[in-house]
């Protein structure tokens, strides 16, 4: 068999991005949760609330290492195996990607050092001042790449300068191409998976605490504050998407029309499929439950209107419907779960019957997967639904790749990517078991468990911070006493 | 000054932040496995604990804006060299995760692991610019339309291994003097022993690098003859090279430092002059390069991007020298420490 450049490339694109997102999203989720639990502490003055950003300060930067570990192999990328593509875009996505460095990049990671190594060195405000601002850079880097990946979906402020293998789009207003039809959407979207990744991410360890009855108070506090944020970040997303979906139907009515399996023109309503296989061949979608006009409705608001279909396009320029819809609908189906789950959360706190609850504990502990899943799905959905295009309507992804790298070359790299993702991705799980493990450091609990962990950390850091254990052994030891 | 050659020195300048800063810290990396003990390895690690990332971010953001400013450079010079960048991925990979991950985990067998992927990555990532700096240097097969005509083993001419091991030796120098300036007592009588070797390397090299380019690469200092203040430069990168270890003598390792920063500095400003106007020479024919204007974007996106740059330049300056300050002194091992 030939080996197919476009494939392969498209291959490691897809592997290598799927891996990258296993990290930001948990990165801007955690950093909310951590600025609201250092200012919890700096407004209260609680020692809890201390132990808890630290313990989540040591989580963080171990997934933000991989995030920039990743990362960097997407920017390289673009210029590695899709040259024509970059030279393309570079004009209108390059300024994108450069503001990303100039704005995000600087500020995350210089502020990240003080988060990280800095407790002991700057005062309790710089430090959550620094937190502030590794939060908030965060949300800078995902503004930028989502604005780039926004005009790649709904092209604006440009024109087409040149013809052939010579033709790239030139930007003639920077604000419309920020701006684009789907970029503030999409953003408000991306955002809000990342708060809801986070918000499940803290429960699901602080749950894994409550049923191994440790670390309890850290446990108890830390599982309410993801609890509510994860309750309200779902219900808004439902909000956010259907505007998106809406928008969606505007500008890139292919892809709707793939995301719902929506293949025949109709007089009137159009059906929303719930669930099904759709089939390219016969334009029928087997197998599926649908509400009649229930589509029109919430695309048009009115059941009757009808709703562009995907035989309005020429065959050749359909997404993959099948896999466009399935990733579609999970996200959704697990968008529902998080809006349910976190709900009954929260009635069952309401009741008092929350932490007593062990089977719905053990749920939380491995809830935690299902954003990880959303947020990979809505993103195949949205890459795999704009297709065959990489820029809609302007550029095939076929005609975007590196003219100058042979098969070869991009399948030795996928080999090597695929082999160092798998172990970092296994080293990654056994050290956050260990740290989940290790857990947070404890002063209001037994005497006996606080030596443990003492004992470790005497292990771990040696004689050379004799001094600072010392200090926190007489507080550890006095901290019992004066909680009776 | 037009927008091309603004973005043209905004490049050199982010390319000179980054070699000057992770320079020093690929350094460290490369001389990483010179100590054994595990504790004073700690040491060595932590010295930059909390300052690679932001400094891997030059590097990130000469890749942004070179893909911005100079679309076509990019994805020439990233395709062409397709092998020689998923190297250089996977050895920026491995000094990450090495050193967040080595101190997870309290047994031998673990760290020698993580130790060794952080000293052969930290090698190779130096050797790889290097490589690419020679390369830039001779020039590529490029053809009339653009794209790069060579293979793998292409890169690897004799000048553009030369380069890459001057490069090395380079590194190691400036991170043996800032290991120097953050350690204290025994282990910093033995990295004072390390300045000295890895400056001999360094002169070794350099003088080898100067000659060979002289002879082999006439075109490097065809600019000069219509800027002789380059040659200015060049005086002052021999009297900052000179003073390195001289202030190293005199027990000023602070001078010391700043000569090998203005050394790296002065190397890549000549490196731009060599190259402009070009930002890939091509060897087959030196009408098929790829030059500042040819390769570039249009005036608007270099304006609005001229505008991003000076808005949000000082920003980054002032933060990067807050970090540096909060960081500063000797290595403290703590808690938090790797």
């Amino acid at each position: 068999m030939e080996l197919d450049v476009v494939f392969l490339s498209r291959l490691q694109f897809a592997l290598t991005v799927m891996f990258h997102y296993l990290f930001p999203p948990l990165t801007i989720g955690l950093g909310v949760i951590m600025v609201f639990m250092e200012g919890l502490y700096l407004k209260t003055g609680n020692k809890e609330y201390e132990i808890a950003a630290r313990y989540w300060t040591k989580i963080f930067a171990v997934n933000f290492a991989m995030g920039v570990a990743t990362g960097i192999v997407m920017e390289f990328q673009f210029g590695t195996n899709w040259a024509t593509y970059s030279r393309f875009v570079g004009d209108v996505f390059g300024s994108a990607l450069a503001a990303e460095g100039v704005f995000a990049f600087f500020l995350e990671s210089g502020f990240l050092a003080v988060l990280v190594f800095g407790w002991d060195r700057v005062s309790s405000r710089m430090h959550f001042f620094s937190t502030c601002m590794v939060s908030l850079g965060s949300m800078f880097s995902a503004i930028w790449i989502v604005v780039a990946n926004s005009w790649q979906q709904t092209p604006a402020g440009f024109h087409i300068v040149g013809e052939g293998a010579l033709a790239r789009a030139e930007i003639t207003d920077f604000w419309a191409l920020v701006f684009n039809p789907s970029s503030m959407h999409r953003l408000g979207h991306v955002l809000l998976g990342s708060f809801i990744l986070g918000g499940f991410f803290v429960m699901s360890i602080a749950a894994y605490y409550i049923l191994k009855n440790r670390h309890i108070g850290f446990a108890k506090r830390t599982f309410t504050v993801g609890l509510v944020f994860s309750a309200v970040s779902s219900i808004v997303i439902l909000i956010s998407g259907h505007a998106q979906a809406v928008k969606v139907a505007e500008t890139q009515p292919a892809k709707l029309a793939a995301f719902e399996g929506h293949f025949n023109s109709t007089e009137g309503g159009a059906p929303l499929y719930l669930f099904g296989f759709p089939d390219e061949e016969s334009m029928t979608v087997n197998g599926g439950l649908a509400i009649p006009g229930m589509l029109s409705y919430l695309v048009h608001g009115d059941s009757n209107t009808p709703v562009t279909a995907l035989d309005a396009f020429p065959k050749d320029e359909w997404p993959p419907v099948a896999f466009s819809f399935q990733s579609y609908h999970l996200m959704i189906a697990l968008g529902m779960f998080f809006i349910a789950l976190p709900l009954f959360g929260l009635f069952m706190l309401w009741r008092g019957k929350l932490f007593e609850t062990r089977w719905l504990m053990w749920l939380f502990v491995f809830a935690v997967i299902g954003p990880y899943i959303a947020n990979q799905s809505g993103w195949v959905a949205a890459e795999v639904g704009r297709q065959p295009w990489a820029v809609y309507g302007l550029l095939k992804t076929t005609d975007s790749i590196s003219k100058a790298v042979p098969a070869g070359s991009v399948l030795i790299s996928i080999i090597m990517f695929s082999a160092i993702y798998l172990l970092l991705f296994l080293i990654w799980l056994f050290v956050l078991n260990n740290k989940i493990q290790l857990g947070p450091e404890e002063h209001a609990e037994g005497p006996h468990e606080t030596k443990g962990w003492l004992d470790t950390a005497a292990g771990r850091t040696g004689v050379a911070t004799g001094d600072s254990l010392t200090g926190t052994q007489t507080k550890a030891q006095d901290a019992p006493g004066a909680a009776e | 000054m037009d927008l091309n050659l603004f973005w043209f020195c905004t490049l050199g300048v982010l390319l000179t932040g980054y070699a000057i800063l992770d320079g020093f810290d690929l350094g460290v990396g490369i001389l990483h496995l010179f100590t054994r003990k595990d504790s004073e390895r700690r040491i060595l690690m932590n010295s930059i604990g909390p300052l690679w990332d932001g400094n891997e971010v030059w590097l990130v953001t000469f890749g942004g804006a070179l893909f911005a400013a100079f679309p076509n450079a990019y994805a020439t010079a990233f395709s062409g060299f397709y092998l020689a960048f998923m190297l250089l991925l996977f050895a920026l990979i491995f000094r990450a995760v090495s050193m967040e991950f080595r101190s997870k985990l309290d047994a031998p067998w673990w760290r020698q692991m993580w130790d060794i992927a952080f000293s052969v990555s930290s090698t190779l990532a130096a050797l790889l610019f290097g490589v690419a700096v020679g390369d830039s240097m001779m020039g590529i097969p490029i053809g009339a339309d653009g794209e790069y005509a060579g293979g793998f083993f292409d890169l690897l001419s004799p000048y553009s291994i030369l380069i890459g091991l001057f490069t090395v030796a380079l590194f190691a120098m400036h991170g043996s003097i800032y290991l120097y300036l953050k350690t204290e007592g025994e282990l910093q009588e033995r990295i004072h022993g390390w300045i000295w070797r890895t400056f001999g390397f360094f002169l070794i090299l350099y003088m080898a690098a100067t000659i060979f380019t002289l002879v082999a690469v006439p075109h490097a200092i065809r600019n000069f003859q219509n800027m002789p203040l380059a040659w200015v430069v060049v005086v002052l990168n021999i009297l900052a090279i000179a003073n390195i270890p001289r202030a190293i003598f005199l027990g000023r390792p602070l001078y010391s430092f700043i000569s090998s920063c203005c050394t790296i500095a002065a190397c890549n400003f000549l490196f731009g002059i060599a190259l402009f106007p070009n930002m890939i020479l091509s060897s087959i024919d030196p009408s098929y390069s790829l030059t500042i204007y040819n390769a570039a974007s249009s005036q608007k996106t270099l304006w609005i991007m001229q505008v991003i740059a000076i808005c949000g330049m000082p920003f980054v300056l002032a933060y990067t020298a807050a970090i540096y300050w909060v960081f500063r002194g000797k290595v403290e091992i703590g808690k938090f420490s790797y």
